[in-house]
């Protein structure tokens, strides 16, 4: 087997970064990691975007949890993003914690930013990927790729720098966030504040860090991320074995009696190994803040107005965080937009989280798409 | 272009090489492969199934998976040289609207249907006193997905009381093109090149 050329790298911007919200990020760092070759005239290049838990880690083993990259099943020589012909490159989010400027970076007092930290939005993370890719002189790419956040990123892309690709596959996600999306992240964000180790933020380089909240944080979402017939499947009803040997029998107290419990704490519980409180803080409210038609005066349809991409959008049927309606308005705005665009919603059992899954029909139409 | 149904044939020979095309109720794609390759065809698709969409989009295509009833709506006015649909009329829940989209969204159409009139339809119906299962429509009445049974008599009509003019039509039996004569009678399956 072809080894992968992998590469990592990080690079601070050359110039302030300007956001949505009026004020400028300066000295932003953006972590990234590279698989494949670029061509000699850079036009093989695909930006993946991550979600919003996801990181750079995209094809490669994850420093932290020592787990392969997250789209390893997508992304490699002969995978449906072949590597052997693309360039694959995938960066930190602004906001994040995984090497890219975020909540936990110094600030300009030596001290880490906290929730001085500005918020961002989807477009300003895209803004600063944009400037990676100036930074590397990659001005066309191939593709830009993305499920759920990250495809949000790649409609913003597509909205804000129509020139810098050539084809845009968004998967699994929405032009705009709903009142349930917003209240669902609004549950997380009130855990994590809710926790007395929070302290408005301000638990950096203290041993106390607001994990309790951000594990129910993810615990909430995590319910979110999957379909109810999934969950049935995986757990159903079924009782956790007791310390004491006990097989399947209730407590009658609050340990974690049904396996589906132990499954939420335990996906809660290792979320805090890897992933910054305040991060999910600014991450969740930029994709709340997200609203493509908004951003281009209420019509979605203009906010790809002109465009020479080809769009492809992918919904699941058992997706109910970003269902099929909110791909198939993203469609119906390319089609008024005379776009060309190609759509499926697939079946597939696991929820929103299908497009991380193994679903095979996803591979062919990734395939398919990229060429 | 042998290799496609014959009214899929008549159809891609009469299209005009460079131009764009939108073919509502594509399958799995084979006519706008057809157009792209031969004819340098910009063509797009619409298909409700998911796996023919989605083996359509595995080919390279652009197909929307979507409902005709109700998505055509969404294009602009004459986004296509040309809409086309093929063995879809017969199963829009209203084809005469449908109709109107496709001249809207496409500033040429072409139709295809079967026949309801063909004499083998007739005759089974005539002297069985049951719903015709012939070899073009080989589906029992109550899973048929047509349920709009059309005449090349009565799309005739509804063409003269819409205003839209037949630029070309065509006509088969027995997987062959047959002459004009008598088609209500004798053709299984009917091709209309339409304008408004």
């Amino acid at each position: 087997m072809a080894t992968l050329a992998l590469e990592t790298g990080s690079l601070t911007l050359p110039e302030p970064l300007p956001l949505d919200s009026g004020r400028v990020l300066d000295q932003v760092t953006i972590a990234y990691e590279t698989i494949g070759t670029l061509n000699p005239d850079k036009s093989n290049a695909i930006l993946v975007f991550h979600a919003l838990t996801g990181d750079q880690y995209v094809a490669k083993r994850h420093p932290i949890t020592g787990k392969p990259g997250w789209w390893d099943r997508m992304i490699g020589p002969g995978k449906p993003i072949d590597t052997q012909r693309h360039h694959v490159i995938c960066a930190n989010v602004i906001g994040s914690c995984m090497g890219s400027t975020g909540p936990a970076s110094t600030a300009d007092d030596a001290k880490p930013y906290a929730m001085r930290f500005p918020v961002i939005t989807i477009r300003d993370m895209v803004r600063a990927q944009v400037a990676l890719l100036d930074a590397l002189g990659i001005t066309s790419l191939h593709a830009v790729v993305g499920g759920s956040m990250g495809g949000m990123q790649a409609l913003s892309l597509a909205a804000n720098f129509p020139d810098r690709a050539r084809r845009v596959l968004a998967i699994a996600t929405t032009a705009r966030h709903s009142a349930q999306n917003i209240a669902f992240h609004e549950v997380g964000r009130q855990a994590i504040m809710a926790d007395p180790n929070w302290k408005d933020g301000q638990y950096y380089g203290s041993r106390r860090t607001p994990d309790k909240g951000l594990a129910v944080a993810r615990m909430a979402a995590h319910i979110t991320y999957l379909s109810e017939a999934g969950l049935t499947d995986k757990f159903g009803r079924r009782l956790q074995d007791r310390p004491d040997g006990t097989k399947g029998a209730k407590s009658f107290g609050f340990d974690a009696d049904f396996q589906v419990e132990s499954y939420l704490r335990h996906q809660g519980l290792s979320f805090t190994d890897r992933f910054d409180a305040n991060s999910y803080l600014y991450i969740t409210r930029a994709m709340d803040y997200f609203d493509l038609a908004e951003e281009h005066g209420g019509r979605l349809a203009d906010a790809f107005a002109g465009t020479k991409a080809r769009f492809c959008l992918v919904s699941f049927d058992t997706d109910w965080l970003y269902p099929t309606s909110d791909a198939r308005a993203v469609v119906h705005a390319l089609n008024a937009a005379a776009a060309e665009v190609s759509f499926v919603e697939l079946s597939a059992p696991f929820g929103h989280d299908s497009f991380l899954l193994d679903v095979p029909a996803l591979d062919r139409v990734v395939r398919g798409f990229l060429g | 272009m042998d290799h496609l149904r014959p009214d899929l044939a008549v159809i891609a020979r009469h299209i005009a090489p460079g131009t764009r095309a939108l073919d509502v109720g594509c399958g799995e794609g084979e006519l706008m492969e057809a157009l792209q390759r031969e004819k340098g065809v910009v063509a797009r698709g619409m298909e409700i199934d998911s796996e023919l969409v989605e083996r359509a989009m595995s080919r390279g295509l652009s197909v929307v998976q979507g409902d005709a009833d109700r998505d055509l709506a969404n294009y602009p006015d004459e986004a296509f040289d040309y809409a086309i649909l093929s063995q879809t009329l017969q199963t829009a829940e209203r084809p005469d609207l449908m109709l109107e989209q496709l001249l809207r969204v496409g500033r040429r159409a072409f139709v295809s249907f079967p026949n309801f009139a063909y004499w083998r339809m007739r005759f089974s119906l005539l002297f069985h006193g049951r719903m015709p299962v012939v070899r073009h429509l080989p589906v029992s009445w109550y899973e048929t997905q047509n349920i709009h049974h059309v005449t090349v008599e009565d799309f005739r009509l509804m063409l003269a009381e819409k205003g839209v003019t037949v630029e070309r039509s065509w006509f088969f039996a027995n997987g062959r093109e047959i002459d004009g004569g008598n088609t209500n009678w004798r053709a299984e399956h009917a091709v209309y090149q339409l304008i408004r």
